[in-house]
Protein backbone atom coordinates (compact mmCIF):
# COMPACT_ATOMS: atom_id res chain seq x y z
CA UNK A 1 0.00 0.00 0.00
CA UNK A 2 1.40 3.46 -0.92
CA UNK A 3 1.79 5.08 2.60
CA UNK A 4 1.68 9.02 2.30
CA UNK A 5 4.23 11.00 4.32
CA UNK A 6 3.04 12.70 7.60
CA UNK A 7 4.93 15.11 9.66
CA UNK A 8 5.88 15.40 13.44
CA UNK A 9 4.52 19.01 14.18
CA UNK A 10 4.86 19.46 17.86
CA UNK A 11 6.62 17.09 20.89
CA UNK A 12 6.81 17.23 24.46
CA UNK A 13 9.06 15.06 27.33
CA UNK A 14 8.84 15.18 30.77
CA UNK A 15 12.17 12.96 31.77
CA UNK A 16 14.70 13.10 34.75
CA UNK A 17 13.17 16.48 36.45
CA UNK A 18 12.78 18.38 33.03
CA UNK A 19 10.11 19.34 30.47
CA UNK A 20 10.98 19.93 27.30
CA UNK A 21 8.81 21.36 24.58
CA UNK A 22 10.75 20.56 21.06
CA UNK A 23 13.67 20.62 22.39
CA UNK A 24 13.75 23.22 24.85
CA UNK A 25 13.66 22.80 28.18
CA UNK A 26 10.85 24.76 29.86
CA UNK A 27 10.73 23.65 33.21
CA UNK A 28 13.69 22.09 35.21
CA UNK A 29 12.79 20.30 38.79
CA UNK A 30 14.06 22.56 41.66
CA UNK A 31 15.18 20.78 44.86
CA UNK A 32 12.91 18.30 46.75
CA UNK A 33 11.00 18.82 43.01
CA UNK A 34 13.59 16.42 41.60
CA UNK A 35 11.98 13.30 44.16
CA UNK A 36 8.15 13.85 43.55
CA UNK A 37 6.98 14.49 40.37
CA UNK A 38 3.98 15.85 42.29
CA UNK A 39 5.51 18.94 43.06
CA UNK A 40 6.69 19.38 39.52
CA UNK A 41 3.50 18.60 37.76
CA UNK A 42 2.12 21.42 40.33
CA UNK A 43 4.27 24.08 39.59
CA UNK A 44 3.41 23.45 36.09
CA UNK A 45 0.68 23.55 36.54
CA UNK A 46 0.57 26.69 38.88
CA UNK A 47 2.73 28.62 36.46
CA UNK A 48 0.93 27.75 33.04
CA UNK A 49 -2.43 29.12 35.16
CA UNK A 50 -4.49 25.74 33.57
CA UNK A 51 -6.85 26.60 36.23
CA UNK A 52 -8.67 22.96 35.70
CA UNK A 53 -9.08 21.57 39.64
CA UNK A 54 -9.87 18.28 38.36
CA UNK A 55 -6.18 18.34 37.86
CA UNK A 56 -5.82 17.77 41.37
CA UNK A 57 -8.41 14.62 41.67
CA UNK A 58 -6.63 12.68 39.25
CA UNK A 59 -3.73 10.20 39.83
CA UNK A 60 -0.49 10.43 38.98
CA UNK A 61 -0.33 8.78 35.55
CA UNK A 62 -2.74 11.10 34.57
CA UNK A 63 -1.57 14.55 35.83
CA UNK A 64 1.50 13.37 33.75
CA UNK A 65 -0.83 12.82 30.49
CA UNK A 66 -2.56 15.84 31.33
CA UNK A 67 0.63 18.05 31.58
CA UNK A 68 1.94 16.69 28.54
CA UNK A 69 -1.30 17.06 26.70
CA UNK A 70 -1.25 20.92 27.34
CA UNK A 71 2.25 21.21 25.61
CA UNK A 72 1.64 19.86 22.32
CA UNK A 73 -2.49 20.87 22.19
CA UNK A 74 -2.29 24.26 22.12
CA UNK A 75 -5.72 25.29 22.28
CA UNK A 76 -7.01 24.47 25.44
CA UNK A 77 -10.92 24.29 26.69
CA UNK A 78 -12.08 24.66 23.18
CA UNK A 79 -15.78 25.68 22.89
CA UNK A 80 -16.60 23.33 20.05
CA UNK A 81 -15.91 19.56 20.46
CA UNK A 82 -13.37 18.72 17.86
CA UNK A 83 -13.65 15.32 16.10
CA UNK A 84 -10.17 15.38 14.25
CA UNK A 85 -7.79 14.75 16.77
CA UNK A 86 -6.99 11.04 17.74
CA UNK A 87 -4.73 10.18 21.05
CA UNK A 88 -2.98 7.02 20.87
CA UNK A 89 -0.92 6.44 24.34
CA UNK A 90 0.90 3.20 25.34
CA UNK A 91 3.35 2.37 28.59
CA UNK A 92 4.56 -0.47 30.51
CA UNK A 93 3.01 -0.44 34.00
CA UNK A 94 -0.54 0.06 32.71
CA UNK A 95 -2.00 1.87 36.17
CA UNK A 96 -0.10 -0.42 38.61
CA UNK A 97 0.92 3.04 40.35
CA UNK A 98 -2.63 3.12 41.45
CA UNK A 99 -3.25 -0.45 41.64
CA UNK A 100 -1.26 -1.13 44.32
CA UNK A 101 -3.58 1.37 45.95
CA UNK A 102 -6.60 0.04 45.29
CA UNK A 103 -5.14 -3.23 46.14
CA UNK A 104 -4.10 -2.24 49.43
CA UNK A 105 -7.47 -1.02 50.65
CA UNK A 106 -9.28 -4.67 50.30
CA UNK A 107 -6.13 -6.43 51.50
CA UNK A 108 -7.36 -6.35 55.38
CA UNK A 109 -11.19 -7.40 56.10
CA UNK A 110 -10.45 -5.02 58.93
CA UNK A 111 -9.64 -2.21 57.06
CA UNK A 112 -11.62 -2.46 54.14
CA UNK A 113 -12.19 0.60 52.42
CA UNK A 114 -12.34 0.38 48.31
CA UNK A 115 -12.91 3.94 46.88
CA UNK A 116 -14.42 4.67 43.51
CA UNK A 117 -12.28 7.43 43.43
CA UNK A 118 -9.08 5.38 43.51
CA UNK A 119 -10.70 2.11 41.64
CA UNK A 120 -11.43 4.50 38.66
CA UNK A 121 -7.93 5.12 38.21
CA UNK A 122 -6.72 1.35 37.71
CA UNK A 123 -7.53 1.85 34.13
CA UNK A 124 -4.56 2.98 32.24
CA UNK A 125 -7.20 4.13 29.58
CA UNK A 126 -8.91 7.08 32.14
CA UNK A 127 -5.59 9.46 31.36
CA UNK A 128 -7.07 9.31 27.48
CA UNK A 129 -10.03 10.63 28.85
CA UNK A 130 -9.05 13.37 31.14
CA UNK A 131 -7.30 14.66 28.57
CA UNK A 132 -10.25 14.03 25.79
CA UNK A 133 -12.70 15.80 28.31
CA UNK A 134 -9.94 18.72 29.21
CA UNK A 135 -9.30 19.19 25.27
CA UNK A 136 -13.15 18.09 23.90
CA UNK A 137 -11.43 15.50 21.85
CA UNK A 138 -14.42 13.72 20.12
CA UNK A 139 -12.03 11.39 18.60
CA UNK A 140 -10.01 7.64 18.22
CA UNK A 141 -8.95 6.69 21.51
CA UNK A 142 -6.81 3.46 21.94
CA UNK A 143 -4.17 2.96 25.30
CA UNK A 144 -1.77 0.12 24.75
CA UNK A 145 1.11 -1.49 26.08
CA UNK A 146 4.42 -2.83 25.46
CA UNK A 147 7.85 -3.33 27.30
CA UNK A 148 9.18 -0.28 25.67
CA UNK A 149 7.56 2.24 22.66
CA UNK A 150 6.41 -0.38 20.05
CA UNK A 151 7.93 2.66 17.65
CA UNK A 152 6.48 0.40 14.27
CA UNK A 153 3.46 -0.57 15.78
CA UNK A 154 2.52 2.77 16.54
CA UNK A 155 3.89 4.29 13.52
CA UNK A 156 1.07 2.18 11.96
CA UNK A 157 -1.69 2.99 13.78
CA UNK A 158 -1.12 6.61 13.39
CA UNK A 159 -0.75 6.57 10.04
CA UNK A 160 -4.21 4.41 9.24
CA UNK A 161 -5.88 6.99 10.99
CA UNK A 162 -4.59 9.96 8.80
CA UNK A 163 -4.76 8.45 5.89
CA UNK A 164 -8.51 7.35 6.21
CA UNK A 165 -9.20 10.66 7.40
CA UNK A 166 -10.53 9.30 10.40
CA UNK A 167 -8.20 11.72 12.03
CA UNK A 168 -6.45 15.28 11.03
CA UNK A 169 -4.19 15.24 13.88
CA UNK A 170 -3.09 12.34 16.16
CA UNK A 171 -1.52 12.90 19.22
CA UNK A 172 0.85 9.75 20.48
CA UNK A 173 3.46 8.60 22.62
CA UNK A 174 4.24 7.25 26.17
CA UNK A 175 3.45 7.98 29.54
CA UNK A 176 4.57 5.79 32.20
CA UNK A 177 4.01 6.68 36.20
CA UNK A 178 5.24 3.90 39.16
CA UNK A 179 6.66 4.41 42.50
CA UNK A 180 7.91 7.64 41.56
CA UNK A 181 9.42 6.63 38.42
CA UNK A 182 8.43 8.04 35.00
CA UNK A 183 8.61 9.20 31.75
CA UNK A 184 6.71 11.02 29.06
CA UNK A 185 6.87 11.56 25.39
CA UNK A 186 3.94 13.31 23.34
CA UNK A 187 3.82 14.00 19.72
CA UNK A 188 1.58 15.51 17.52
CA UNK A 189 1.21 14.18 13.87
CA UNK A 190 -0.32 16.04 10.56
CA UNK A 191 -0.23 16.44 7.26
CA UNK A 192 2.16 19.51 7.31
CA UNK A 193 5.39 20.02 9.00
CA UNK A 194 9.04 19.69 8.90
CA UNK A 195 9.72 16.21 10.15
CA UNK A 196 8.70 13.68 8.65
CA UNK A 197 6.69 10.76 10.64
CA UNK A 198 9.37 8.00 10.25
CA UNK A 199 9.87 5.25 12.66
CA UNK A 200 14.06 6.67 12.90
CA UNK A 201 12.24 10.08 13.72
CA UNK A 202 9.96 9.03 16.52
CA UNK A 203 13.23 6.89 17.68
CA UNK A 204 14.85 10.07 18.25
CA UNK A 205 12.41 11.54 20.13
CA UNK A 206 12.65 9.04 23.09
CA UNK B 1 -7.53 -1.30 1.56
CA UNK B 2 -6.99 -5.08 1.43
CA UNK B 3 -10.09 -6.83 3.23
CA UNK B 4 -10.03 -8.74 6.58
CA UNK B 5 -11.88 -11.91 7.74
CA UNK B 6 -12.57 -13.09 11.02
CA UNK B 7 -11.78 -16.85 10.18
CA UNK B 8 -11.31 -19.10 13.27
CA UNK B 9 -12.94 -18.40 16.61
CA UNK B 10 -13.32 -20.01 20.71
CA UNK B 11 -14.07 -18.88 23.77
CA UNK B 12 -13.74 -20.37 27.38
CA UNK B 13 -16.46 -18.93 29.43
CA UNK B 14 -18.53 -20.15 33.24
CA UNK B 15 -20.72 -22.18 30.29
CA UNK B 16 -17.66 -24.02 29.45
CA UNK B 17 -15.06 -24.28 27.03
CA UNK B 18 -15.24 -24.29 23.33
CA UNK B 19 -18.16 -22.03 21.05
CA UNK B 20 -20.26 -25.19 20.16
CA UNK B 21 -20.99 -25.59 23.87
CA UNK B 22 -21.81 -22.02 24.46
CA UNK B 23 -23.62 -21.37 21.73
CA UNK B 24 -26.46 -24.38 22.91
CA UNK B 25 -26.29 -22.90 26.48
CA UNK B 26 -27.18 -19.54 25.04
CA UNK B 27 -29.92 -21.07 22.42
CA UNK B 28 -31.20 -22.97 25.31
CA UNK B 29 -30.87 -19.54 27.30
CA UNK B 30 -28.93 -21.12 30.36
CA UNK B 31 -26.61 -19.23 32.12
CA UNK B 32 -23.16 -19.54 33.81
CA UNK B 33 -23.46 -16.63 36.49
CA UNK B 34 -24.19 -18.01 39.67
CA UNK B 35 -24.04 -17.12 43.34
CA UNK B 36 -20.42 -17.25 44.80
CA UNK B 37 -20.46 -17.58 48.48
CA UNK B 38 -16.90 -16.04 48.87
CA UNK B 39 -13.87 -14.00 47.24
CA UNK B 40 -11.46 -12.74 48.88
CA UNK B 41 -13.21 -10.51 51.32
CA UNK B 42 -16.17 -10.52 49.06
CA UNK B 43 -19.36 -12.82 49.75
CA UNK B 44 -22.63 -13.37 48.71
CA UNK B 45 -22.90 -11.89 44.82
CA UNK B 46 -23.93 -13.58 41.45
CA UNK B 47 -20.90 -13.78 38.98
CA UNK B 48 -19.92 -15.81 36.19
CA UNK B 49 -16.82 -17.76 37.27
CA UNK B 50 -14.85 -20.55 35.44
CA UNK B 51 -14.65 -24.03 36.97
CA UNK B 52 -11.10 -23.77 38.31
CA UNK B 53 -11.00 -28.11 37.72
CA UNK B 54 -12.18 -27.00 33.97
CA UNK B 55 -8.86 -25.06 33.77
CA UNK B 56 -6.73 -27.77 34.96
CA UNK B 57 -8.01 -30.03 33.34
CA UNK B 58 -7.59 -28.23 29.88
CA UNK B 59 -3.75 -27.59 30.83
CA UNK B 60 -3.36 -31.29 31.77
CA UNK B 61 -4.76 -32.09 28.13
CA UNK B 62 -2.12 -30.18 26.82
CA UNK B 63 0.37 -32.37 28.52
CA UNK B 64 2.70 -28.81 29.62
CA UNK B 65 1.85 -29.04 33.16
CA UNK B 66 5.03 -28.71 33.94
CA UNK B 67 5.70 -25.74 32.96
CA UNK B 68 3.87 -23.11 35.49
CA UNK B 69 1.66 -20.47 34.04
CA UNK B 70 -1.21 -18.58 36.31
CA UNK B 71 -4.69 -19.12 35.98
CA UNK B 72 -5.08 -15.79 33.89
CA UNK B 73 -2.52 -17.48 31.06
CA UNK B 74 -3.92 -20.98 31.71
CA UNK B 75 -7.20 -19.46 30.42
CA UNK B 76 -6.00 -17.61 27.37
CA UNK B 77 -4.08 -20.68 26.29
CA UNK B 78 -6.68 -22.88 26.71
CA UNK B 79 -8.68 -20.83 24.56
CA UNK B 80 -6.04 -20.25 22.04
CA UNK B 81 -4.77 -24.01 21.51
CA UNK B 82 -7.63 -24.93 19.20
CA UNK B 83 -7.34 -22.10 16.49
CA UNK B 84 -3.29 -21.73 16.49
CA UNK B 85 -1.68 -23.01 13.84
CA UNK B 86 1.99 -23.08 14.98
CA UNK B 87 3.28 -24.22 12.06
CA UNK B 88 2.15 -21.42 9.83
CA UNK B 89 3.59 -18.59 12.44
CA UNK B 90 5.43 -16.14 10.58
CA UNK B 91 7.28 -12.71 10.81
CA UNK B 92 3.74 -11.60 9.79
CA UNK B 93 1.69 -12.78 12.49
CA UNK B 94 0.33 -10.17 14.71
CA UNK B 95 -0.67 -11.46 18.04
CA UNK B 96 -2.80 -9.25 20.07
CA UNK B 97 -3.64 -9.38 23.85
CA UNK B 98 -7.02 -7.65 24.92
CA UNK B 99 -7.36 -7.38 28.84
CA UNK B 100 -7.91 -4.93 31.31
CA UNK B 101 -6.23 -6.26 34.26
CA UNK B 102 -4.37 -9.69 32.98
CA UNK B 103 -2.37 -11.18 36.37
CA UNK B 104 -3.63 -8.53 38.88
CA UNK B 105 -4.56 -11.55 41.37
CA UNK B 106 -0.88 -11.89 42.05
CA UNK B 107 -1.12 -8.45 43.83
CA UNK B 108 -2.93 -10.04 46.70
CA UNK B 109 -0.71 -12.57 46.62
CA UNK B 110 2.52 -9.82 47.14
CA UNK B 111 3.91 -10.69 43.63
CA UNK B 112 4.25 -7.28 41.76
CA UNK B 113 6.06 -8.60 39.07
CA UNK B 114 3.99 -11.35 38.06
CA UNK B 115 0.90 -8.98 37.48
CA UNK B 116 2.87 -7.37 34.78
CA UNK B 117 0.70 -8.09 31.73
CA UNK B 118 3.29 -7.59 29.43
CA UNK B 119 5.09 -10.40 30.55
CA UNK B 120 1.61 -12.67 30.40
CA UNK B 121 1.39 -12.03 27.44
CA UNK B 122 5.12 -12.76 26.49
CA UNK B 123 4.77 -15.83 27.98
CA UNK B 124 2.10 -16.87 25.97
CA UNK B 125 3.11 -15.92 22.89
CA UNK B 126 6.12 -17.69 23.73
CA UNK B 127 4.20 -20.88 24.61
CA UNK B 128 2.55 -21.20 20.84
CA UNK B 129 5.92 -19.75 19.14
CA UNK B 130 4.68 -16.25 18.01
CA UNK B 131 7.67 -14.56 17.15
CA UNK B 132 6.68 -10.92 16.79
CA UNK B 133 6.23 -8.54 20.00
CA UNK B 134 2.63 -9.04 21.52
CA UNK B 135 0.24 -6.17 21.30
CA UNK B 136 -1.66 -5.59 24.57
CA UNK B 137 -4.62 -3.46 24.23
CA UNK B 138 -5.93 -1.96 27.41
CA UNK B 139 -8.60 0.25 26.97
CA UNK B 140 -11.34 -0.69 29.26
CA UNK B 141 -14.42 -2.40 28.74
CA UNK B 142 -14.06 -1.68 24.73
CA UNK B 143 -10.72 -3.38 24.70
CA UNK B 144 -12.40 -6.83 23.45
CA UNK B 145 -13.03 -5.58 19.79
CA UNK B 146 -10.86 -2.80 19.91
CA UNK B 147 -8.40 -5.56 19.76
CA UNK B 148 -10.10 -6.65 16.38
CA UNK B 149 -10.10 -3.42 14.95
CA UNK B 150 -6.23 -2.82 15.82
CA UNK B 151 -5.17 -6.37 13.94
CA UNK B 152 -7.46 -5.20 11.42
CA UNK B 153 -5.98 -1.76 10.96
CA UNK B 154 -2.36 -3.42 11.26
CA UNK B 155 -3.27 -5.85 8.54
CA UNK B 156 -4.50 -3.61 6.65
CA UNK B 157 -1.32 -1.75 6.65
CA UNK B 158 0.45 -4.50 5.70
CA UNK B 159 2.65 -5.07 8.95
CA UNK B 160 1.04 -7.85 9.53
CA UNK B 161 -0.68 -10.78 7.09
CA UNK B 162 -2.69 -12.36 9.93
CA UNK B 163 -3.13 -12.09 13.54
CA UNK B 164 -4.13 -13.90 16.55
CA UNK B 165 -6.62 -12.23 18.60
CA UNK B 166 -7.02 -13.09 22.22
CA UNK B 167 -9.19 -11.18 25.10
CA UNK B 168 -9.15 -12.68 28.72
CA UNK B 169 -10.12 -11.50 32.51
CA UNK B 170 -10.83 -12.72 35.68
CA UNK B 171 -12.89 -12.49 38.07
CA UNK B 172 -10.82 -11.08 41.19
CA UNK B 173 -11.75 -9.82 44.58
CA UNK B 174 -10.21 -6.42 43.00
CA UNK B 175 -12.23 -5.87 40.00
CA UNK B 176 -15.26 -6.94 42.09
CA UNK B 177 -14.41 -4.83 45.18
CA UNK B 178 -13.95 -2.10 43.04
CA UNK B 179 -17.39 -2.51 41.26
CA UNK B 180 -18.88 -2.83 44.42
CA UNK B 181 -17.57 0.79 45.61
CA UNK B 182 -19.47 2.21 42.78
CA UNK B 183 -22.41 0.95 44.00
CA UNK B 184 -22.89 -0.47 40.35
CA UNK B 185 -23.11 -3.83 41.41
CA UNK B 186 -26.63 -6.07 40.83
CA UNK B 187 -28.09 -7.91 44.17
CA UNK B 188 -29.51 -10.44 41.07
CA UNK B 189 -28.36 -11.43 38.40
CA UNK B 190 -28.31 -8.81 36.13
CA UNK B 191 -31.03 -7.67 33.59
CA UNK B 192 -29.67 -5.44 30.49
CA UNK B 193 -32.77 -2.86 29.38
CA UNK B 194 -34.94 -3.62 31.76
CA UNK B 195 -37.14 -1.39 33.89
CA UNK B 196 -35.98 -3.50 37.39
CA UNK B 197 -32.05 -3.48 36.29
CA UNK B 198 -30.32 -3.46 39.54
CA UNK B 199 -26.56 -3.20 37.73
CA UNK B 200 -23.63 -5.42 36.55
CA UNK B 201 -22.86 -8.90 37.08
CA UNK B 202 -19.30 -9.62 36.69
CA UNK B 203 -17.82 -12.54 35.37
CA UNK B 204 -14.55 -13.99 33.86
CA UNK B 205 -13.63 -15.60 30.20
CA UNK B 206 -11.33 -15.38 27.47
CA UNK B 207 -12.51 -15.73 23.46
CA UNK B 208 -10.29 -15.68 20.75
CA UNK B 209 -9.98 -14.97 16.95
CA UNK B 210 -7.77 -15.66 14.16
CA UNK B 211 -8.05 -12.46 11.24
CA UNK B 212 -6.63 -13.31 7.57
CA UNK B 213 -6.85 -12.04 4.18
CA UNK B 214 -8.39 -14.88 2.91
CA UNK B 215 -12.33 -15.58 2.97
CA UNK B 216 -14.12 -19.29 3.04
CA UNK B 217 -17.28 -19.20 1.73
CA UNK B 218 -19.89 -20.34 4.49
CA UNK B 219 -17.24 -19.50 7.24
CA UNK B 220 -15.44 -16.18 7.15
CA UNK B 221 -16.75 -12.77 8.64
CA UNK B 222 -15.77 -9.82 6.97
CA UNK B 223 -14.90 -6.67 9.58
CA UNK B 224 -16.22 -4.79 7.00
CA UNK B 225 -16.52 -1.29 9.39
CA UNK B 226 -15.17 -0.35 12.99
CA UNK B 227 -14.29 2.96 15.02
CA UNK B 228 -13.61 3.58 18.87
CA UNK B 229 -14.76 7.29 19.52
CA UNK B 230 -14.47 8.71 22.74
CA UNK B 231 -17.18 10.97 24.85
CA UNK B 232 -15.00 12.97 26.23
CA UNK B 233 -17.45 13.54 28.81
CA UNK B 234 -16.65 11.92 32.06
CA UNK B 235 -13.91 9.72 33.34
CA UNK B 236 -16.39 6.63 35.07
CA UNK B 237 -20.17 7.62 33.33
CA UNK B 238 -21.06 7.34 29.40
CA UNK B 239 -22.78 10.84 27.34
CA UNK B 240 -25.87 11.04 28.49
CA UNK B 241 -26.69 11.60 24.45
CA UNK B 242 -24.73 8.79 23.24
CA UNK B 243 -22.02 11.10 21.71
CA UNK B 244 -19.12 8.54 21.63
CA UNK B 245 -21.06 5.68 21.02
CA UNK B 246 -23.33 7.39 18.12
CA UNK B 247 -20.26 8.86 16.31
CA UNK B 248 -18.50 5.08 16.61
CA UNK B 249 -21.61 3.66 15.10
CA UNK B 250 -21.41 6.56 12.36
CA UNK B 251 -17.32 5.91 11.46
CA UNK B 252 -18.17 2.37 11.16
CA UNK B 253 -21.13 2.25 8.88
CA UNK B 254 -19.25 5.12 6.90
CA UNK B 255 -16.43 2.69 6.36
CA UNK B 256 -18.60 -0.04 5.95
CA UNK B 257 -20.41 1.65 3.17
CA UNK B 258 -23.58 0.06 4.83
CA UNK B 259 -26.48 2.02 5.52
CA UNK B 260 -28.33 1.85 9.17
CA UNK B 261 -31.22 -0.18 7.24
CA UNK B 262 -28.95 -2.96 6.16
CA UNK B 263 -27.99 -3.50 9.62
CA UNK B 264 -29.70 -6.93 10.67
CA UNK B 265 -29.15 -7.06 14.13
CA UNK B 266 -27.19 -5.36 16.98
CA UNK B 267 -25.05 -7.21 19.70
CA UNK B 268 -24.91 -4.40 22.30
CA UNK B 269 -22.95 -3.76 25.49
CA UNK B 270 -26.08 -3.88 27.75
CA UNK B 271 -24.44 -3.77 31.41
CA UNK B 272 -27.45 -3.30 33.07
CA UNK B 273 -26.52 -0.42 35.07
CA UNK B 274 -28.87 2.54 34.60
CA UNK B 275 -26.86 4.91 32.60
CA UNK B 276 -25.58 2.66 30.55
CA UNK B 277 -28.27 0.86 29.24
CA UNK B 278 -29.80 4.44 28.93
CA UNK B 279 -27.46 5.81 26.79
CA UNK B 280 -26.81 3.21 24.03
CA UNK B 281 -30.69 2.84 23.86
CA UNK B 282 -30.26 6.98 23.30
CA UNK B 283 -27.43 6.38 20.79
CA UNK B 284 -29.37 3.58 18.75
CA UNK B 285 -32.32 5.70 18.37
CA UNK B 286 -30.64 8.37 17.51
CA UNK B 287 -29.26 6.25 14.43
CA UNK B 288 -32.52 5.08 13.40
CA UNK B 289 -31.47 1.44 14.82
CA UNK B 290 -33.57 1.27 18.14
CA UNK B 291 -36.17 -1.13 15.80
CA UNK B 292 -33.78 -3.76 15.07
CA UNK B 293 -33.47 -6.97 17.20
CA UNK B 294 -31.13 -6.18 19.92
CA UNK B 295 -29.56 -7.76 22.87
CA UNK B 296 -26.70 -8.32 25.07
CA UNK B 297 -25.27 -11.20 26.61
CA UNK B 298 -24.48 -10.28 29.73
CA UNK B 299 -27.58 -12.59 31.29
CA UNK B 300 -25.21 -15.42 29.88
CA UNK B 301 -21.72 -14.41 31.33
CA UNK B 302 -21.91 -11.43 32.98
CA UNK B 303 -19.68 -8.67 32.12
CA UNK B 304 -16.34 -10.42 31.33
CA UNK B 305 -14.63 -6.89 31.29
CA UNK B 306 -11.50 -7.12 28.45
CA UNK B 307 -12.65 -10.52 27.29
CA UNK B 308 -16.45 -9.28 26.81
CA UNK B 309 -16.15 -7.81 23.53
CA UNK B 310 -14.47 -10.35 22.03
CA UNK B 311 -16.27 -13.33 23.64
CA UNK B 312 -19.83 -11.74 22.23
CA UNK B 313 -18.96 -11.17 18.75
CA UNK B 314 -17.87 -14.78 19.05
CA UNK B 315 -21.59 -15.78 20.27
CA UNK B 316 -22.57 -12.94 17.52
CA UNK B 317 -21.16 -14.79 14.86
CA UNK B 318 -22.70 -18.04 15.78
CA UNK B 319 -26.09 -16.42 15.41
CA UNK B 320 -25.51 -15.21 12.24
CA UNK B 321 -24.13 -18.33 11.10
CA UNK B 322 -27.39 -19.86 12.31
CA UNK B 323 -29.69 -17.27 11.02
CA UNK B 324 -30.85 -17.26 14.71
CA UNK B 325 -31.18 -14.48 16.87
CA UNK B 326 -29.66 -13.89 20.52
CA UNK B 327 -32.44 -14.02 23.67
CA UNK B 328 -31.39 -10.91 25.88
CA UNK B 329 -31.53 -13.41 29.01
CA UNK B 330 -32.72 -11.02 31.82
CA UNK B 331 -34.84 -8.54 29.93
CA UNK B 332 -38.77 -8.46 30.90
CA UNK B 333 -39.90 -4.79 30.74
CA UNK B 334 -38.74 -1.62 28.60
CA UNK B 335 -36.58 -0.25 30.76
CA UNK B 336 -34.62 2.60 28.67
CA UNK B 337 -36.70 6.11 27.53
CA UNK B 338 -36.41 5.21 24.07
CA UNK B 339 -38.18 2.01 22.30
CA UNK B 340 -35.60 -0.06 21.58
CA UNK B 341 -36.66 -4.02 19.92
CA UNK B 342 -34.61 -6.24 22.55
CA UNK B 343 -34.70 -9.43 21.38
CA UNK B 344 -36.69 -12.21 24.16
CA UNK B 345 -37.97 -15.12 22.04
CA UNK B 346 -35.71 -17.19 19.46
CA UNK B 347 -36.75 -16.13 16.31
CA UNK B 348 -34.95 -17.55 12.79
CA UNK B 349 -34.57 -15.05 10.45
CA UNK B 350 -31.72 -13.88 7.83
CA UNK B 351 -28.71 -12.38 9.53
CA UNK B 352 -25.95 -11.19 6.87
CA UNK B 353 -24.69 -7.72 8.69
CA UNK B 354 -24.36 -7.25 12.71
CA UNK B 355 -23.59 -4.56 14.48
CA UNK B 356 -21.36 -5.15 17.75
CA UNK B 357 -21.18 -2.34 20.01
CA UNK B 358 -18.88 -1.82 23.74
CA UNK B 359 -18.69 1.38 25.85
CA UNK B 360 -16.61 1.75 28.77
CA UNK B 361 -14.86 3.76 31.90
CA UNK B 362 -13.46 6.59 30.41
CA UNK B 363 -16.33 7.52 28.00
CA UNK B 364 -14.93 4.58 25.47
CA UNK B 365 -16.52 3.37 22.76
CA UNK B 366 -16.07 0.78 20.05
CA UNK B 367 -18.27 -0.12 17.21
CA UNK B 368 -17.84 -3.20 14.68
CA UNK B 369 -19.80 -4.36 11.65
CA UNK B 370 -19.34 -7.66 10.29
CA UNK B 371 -20.65 -9.38 6.83
CA UNK B 372 -21.62 -12.87 6.80
CA UNK B 373 -19.55 -14.73 3.61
Amino acid sequence: MKEETFYITDYCTIKAGKLVVNGEVIFTAQAEESADLALFLKRIYKEKTMEYPKFFKMDMLSKLAFIGAEMVLKSAAMEQPSYDTALFLSNSTSSLDTDLKHSASIADPEAFYPSPAVFVYTLANICLAEISIRHRLQGENAFFMAPTYDTAMMHNYATYALQTKRAATVVCGWVDYLNGAYELVLYRVEKHGQVPHTIENIKHLF
Amino acid sequence: MRKVYINKAECFSSIGLGQSQNWKAIQQQQSGIRKIDQLGCMTDFYAGQIADAWLVEQVEALGREKVSFTRFERLLISTLTPIVSRETITAKTAFVVSTTKGNIAALAEGKVEESDINQAAQRVADFFGLTTQPIVVCNACVSGILAIAVAKRLIQMEQFDEAYVVAGDELTPFVVSGFASFQAMSEEPCKPFDANRKGVTLGEAAAAVYLSTTAVEGESFEIIGEASIADANHISGPSRTGEGLFLSIQQALNEAQVTADQIDCICAHGTATAYNDEMEAIAFDRLGLAHKPIHSQKGYFGHTLGAAGLLEVVMLMQSMRHNELIVSKGFEQLGVSRTVNITTAKESQPLQIALKTASGFGGSNTALILSKK
